[in-house]
């Protein structure tokens, strides 16, 4: 049971393999098959366009963050409708699944609505 | 053959470097991570029991878990970014207000 | 060894390894990058217990979305150029010696209590996949703790906003 289980997934594990071969061989195989003849030119960040005219490396804006950090808990709201969709026409009355998935929604739509209204979301 | 012990040693050793890195290390987003390796550790442990155990509980178990961690890195997160704001720093030995 | 404990030995050691990497790099971002094999691994190790759901949630939301809040944060505040003087805490051998009490208790445990031996994936698999024993349990006998989840989010939601808005309130006004 135990093996056959894990052999199941022999096809994905065989994907990944040739993924992380092809991949990494590529870059391998070009660091040694390639011509390197640098120019500052050629190793600036942007061959040919704008020229790049600070560093990367600087604070962004924290409503960053705060979209992130919304599309976290939101994200988890999501994960519980899988397995809650998958079951839905085994409740034994099914209304009562469909009652118990309103309420949780109803408890987060009432979190973005407060997002909303506190204006987490406005970029002007 | 591999055992449920096998997964117990392996979740320890995971939960004890999440451990140590919460003792040593001084830089607060490194101990939120250190925190959520604990959190792994302890969810390797509940998966492997829920496996031998016949029991789906401990699967249902961990769901619950990633939810207040996912609840928790946004909230630590928030408060290092207010932390940061107010006192230019991550360093957990410079917030020392309520030290005695 | 079969293919089983192969693999086994694999996950084991990269977990194991990227874990021991992300704890003691000194720049966050490393940290954060070390820990995302890590994570991605573990739910590698939970394919192997059957529990394809999680495996799956687990790269969702944590490679998926938590690490990736870590990485934002860590941007936002420029921490990838901040330095701290030291590394390592004041309380290194307080600390040392506690986390040296939690292995021999760890080991002392493991190596003394008995489990018994595999029994195969849980009775609730048997009839449709993870997903279905995982919701089949959640939405009956966890009813209650799952209208309590919302409530958490929901309490997440108020005080990431509330925590985090100020400075952007202060520059609009």
């Amino acid at each position: 049971m135990q093996e056959s289980a894990i052999l199941g997934y022999l096809p994905i594990l065989i994907f990944f393999a040739l993924a992380v071969a092809i991949g990494g061989g590529m870059v391998v195989v070009s660091t040694f098959l390639g011509r390197k003849n640098p120019n500052p030119e050629k190793i600036s960040t942007y061959e040919c366009g704008m020229v790049p005219f600070k560093d990367a490396r600087q604070r962004f804006d924290v409503r960053f963050y705060l979209v992130a950090m919304l599309f976290i808990l939101f994200d988890i709201e999501v994960v519980f409708l899988y397995p809650w969709a998958v079951l839905f026409t085994r409740f034994d009355p099914v209304i009562f699944g469909f009652v118990e998935m309103l309420l949780f929604i109803f408890v987060l739509l009432f979190g973005y609505i407060y997002v909303l209204r506190k204006g987490a979301l406005d970029w002007s | 053959m591999i055992t449920l012990t096998h997964y117990l040693v392996l979740a320890s050793i995971v939960f004890l470097i999440g451990v140590m890195g919460v003792l040593l290390r001084r830089n607060v987003i490194i101990i939120l991570l250190s925190i959520e390796l604990m959190l792994n550790g302890v969810n390797i442990n509940l998966v492997a029991f829920s496996h031998y155990l016949q029991n789906m509980t401990g699967q249902v178990f961990v769901f619950f878990v990633m939810t207040v961690a996912a609840a928790e890195a946004a909230i630590g997160l928030a408060i290092v970014v207010v932390l940061f704001r107010n006192r230019e720093t991550v360093d957990v030995d410079e917030i020392s207000l309520m030290k005695w | 060894m079969g293919l089983e404990s192969i693999l086994f030995y694999y996950f084991a050691i990269v977990i194991v390894a990227t874990a021991a990497l992300a704890v003691s790099r000194r720049n966050p971002v490393y940290a954060v990058l070390f820990l995302l094999p890590c994570l991605v691994h573990i739910a590698g190790l939970w394919l192997f217990l059957g529990a394809e759901f999680l495996a799956a949630i687990q790269i969702i939301i944590y490679t998926g979305a938590i690490m990736v809040l870590y990485l934002f944060v860590i941007f936002i505040l420029d921490l990838g150029s901040f330095r701290t003087k030291r590394i390592i805490h004041q309380q290194k051998s307080l600390a040392i010696a506690g986390g040296l009490a939690l292995i021999v208790q760890l080991v002392v445990l493991t190596i003394a209590s008995t489990f018994p031996g595999p029994f195969g994936p849980p009775q609730e698999v048997v009839s449709g996949g993870n997903t279905q024993a995982v919701g089949g349990v959640l939405y009956t006998d966890f009813l209650f703790p799952f209208e309590l989840a919302s409530l958490v989010l929901l309490v997440a939601i108020f005080g990431a906003v509330v925590l985090a808005r100020k400075e952007s309130e202060e520059t609009s006004s």
